[in-house]
């Protein structure tokens, strides 16, 4: 009884109606890894890879110091992209995306408190205290004033600063500019940022730990700088930029569709592009994984007929009817 | 002595193993007559780039994310797997774009089709991710660009692209084994039902039967 229960009852397979020819599955496989390898190596010694370092706000401060202090000026005033984002990092609204009262980011609500004025520039300015005391009273005065005061001295730093002049490093205002202590607030944080220790002040690395998540970092430059040299490297997001590499490589091509919409009306018109850019592929892709039930979308292939091509040595020499 | 009733698990999935997937098509030493196009390879190359991928990347993972920048032979590796992904890409959508104008998900072979589709998904979040730990310039400028459609539909708060130490770990264990897992699914799901047969000639019922040079079913038996 027990050996009839072991007695094998294989289910009949399909592909044992037809006709067979010979076939080695691991012989394939091994050449198949073997030529992808050549193939590889080949490329890999050939053309090798990009490779094109990150921006920092040290390069900034060196090529472009009136850019370091637009940054650090709107940072400070909250008027930079991330202060008036809106949700993961504050309650502003200035990149809030929602389709009606559809609006996923703005449930799931602030993940990631950013206060640019405090994260990006009182805070990491106060670390630097110890080496250049005059930064302590500035910070003082600046908190110290009103708001009103405050955007009075922001103001003329703004005006003042398309035309002024930057030597060592530093910026030289006119002797009467009305700036309060934003002189001495810009030109410490240039001397920061010119050390290369900007970065971790922002990200508050006071310890040997190893340093895993550079969030706030990484958004200080977000904006104009980050932008500027995409640019130069024509990696804008209007550019197609998502699916390019640096340099003259093979991107993430296989975003192709996902790209495409982020050129084209609605999305490229409208302030909620990219809610409606990942639903619209979210869809598409639903649609292309259910497409096996889906009447008329599955019977495309059997309309074009490209079938006939890949078959046809089969159709030919078994006359079968092919479709 | 009393016969127990309880069921056997593990006599139950051998049963099914012997029942499903036999030796013989799990290790076929035959095809179907029709299976006699480079089509064909799209998915034997795709899943020989992969292991180039694991390769190199099993290398890099041992040096450390740092090594490629700071050593030429990192710096190979590097681009032996940047070239490693290209061709895993190249071949997965030629395999998908082949599959899709064979129907191939005809003869109950629909979950073939969506783990396939599974794959390609994941597999474009882990390449993704791979980006996104570079270190450099393109994974600082994707991670910013990209964080607005992440934050757009909230999901930031779990997958964060800006965070590398979340980004590499997913990178290099998570998703990988996400990969091999649907891929061995869907090799498997490809050997349980068989090669799809050609449009309009699902039963082999040719009008005239050339047979020479080929081997009957059950001679492989």
């Amino acid at each position: 009884m027990r050996i009839q229960d072991e007695i094998l009852q294989t289910r009949p397979y399909p592909n044992d109606r037809f006709p067979q020819i010979p076939y080695d599955l691991i012989r394939e496989i091994t050449l198949a890894i073997l030529g992808i390898g050549i193939l590889v190596v080949v490329l890999a010694f050939g053309l090798s890879s990009p490779d094109v370092p990150a921006l920092t706000a040290k390069q900034v401060a060196q090529q472009d110091p009136e850019l370091l202090v637009q940054t650090e000026l709107n940072a400070l005033t909250y008027q930079s992209a991330i202060a008036q984002y809106g949700p993961p990092y504050n309650n502003q609204s200035g990149s809030l995306q929602a389709l009606g009262s559809f609006s996923p980011q703005k449930w799931a609500g602030i993940q990631f408190p950013i206060d640019t004025a405090k994260d990006y520039v009182l805070h990491p300015l106060s670390l630097f205290e110890s080496m250049n005391p005059a930064i302590k009273s500035a910070i003082a005065e600046w908190e110290h004033a009103s708001a009103h005061q405050q955007q009075v001295w922001a103001t003329n730093l703004q005006k003042l600063l398309p035309h002024a002049h930057f030597s060592s490093g530093l910026m030289v205002l006119p002797s009467n500019a009305n700036v309060g202590p934003l002189g001495t607030i810009s030109n410490v944080y240039l001397e920061l940022a010119r050390t290369g220790l900007l970065e971790a002040a922002i990200d508050r690395v006071d310890g040997p730990t190893a340093v895993t998540n550079r969030t706030t970092s990484l958004l200080f430059l977000e904006n104009q700088a980050d932008t500027d040299y995409a640019s130069q490297l024509n990696m804008l997001g209007n550019e197609w930029g998502v699916i390019k590499e640096t340099g003259n490589y093979p991107g993430a091509v296989w975003l192709w569709f996902y790209s495409l919409l982020y050129q084209i009306p609605p999305y490229n018109t409208s302030s909620a592009a990219d809610l409606m850019v990942i639903l619209t592929v979210i869809g598409v892709t639903l649609i292309l994984i259910f497409l096996p039930f889906i009447p008329g979308l599955r019977d495309i292939p059997r309309w074009v007929g490209l079938y006939k091509v890949i078959w046809r040595r089969y159709y030919k020499k078994y006359s079968v009817k092919n479709g | 002595m009393r016969k127990s009733k309880r069921s056997n698990w593990t006599r139950s999935l051998r049963k099914w193993i012997e029942r499903n997937l036999p030796m013989n098509h799990l290790f076929p030493d035959t095809m179907p007559v029709y299976v006699d196009s480079y089509v064909y390879l799209f998915g034997v190359l795709t899943i020989a780039a992969f292991v180039w991928i694991i390769i190199s990347g099993v290398v890099l993972t041992i040096f450390g994310p740092e090594w490629w920048h700071v050593s030429p032979v990192g710096h190979f590796f590097n681009s032996l797997h940047f070239w490693s992904v290209q061709a895993f890409f190249f071949f997965m959508i030629l395999h998908l774009w082949a599959q899709f104008w064979m129907a191939a998900w005809r003869g109950g072979r629909h979950w073939t089709w969506i783990t396939g589709w599974l794959l390609f998904l994941v597999s474009i979040v882990t390449a993704f991710t791979g980006y996104l730990s570079q270190n450099n310039f393109d994974s600082q400028w994707i991670g910013v660009q990209g964080k607005d459609a992440m934050n757009s539909v909230g999901i930031s708060g779990f997958f964060n692209l800006l965070n590398f130490g979340q980004m590499y770990s997913l990178h290099i264990i998570v998703l990988p084994l996400c990969v091999t897992f649907l891929i061995a699914v869907h090799v498997l799901l490809v050997r349980i039902h068989g090669v799809v047969e050609p449009i309009g000639a699902e039963e082999f019922a040719p009008d005239s039967q050339d047979v020479s040079n080929m081997t009957s079913p059950e001679t492989k038996q």
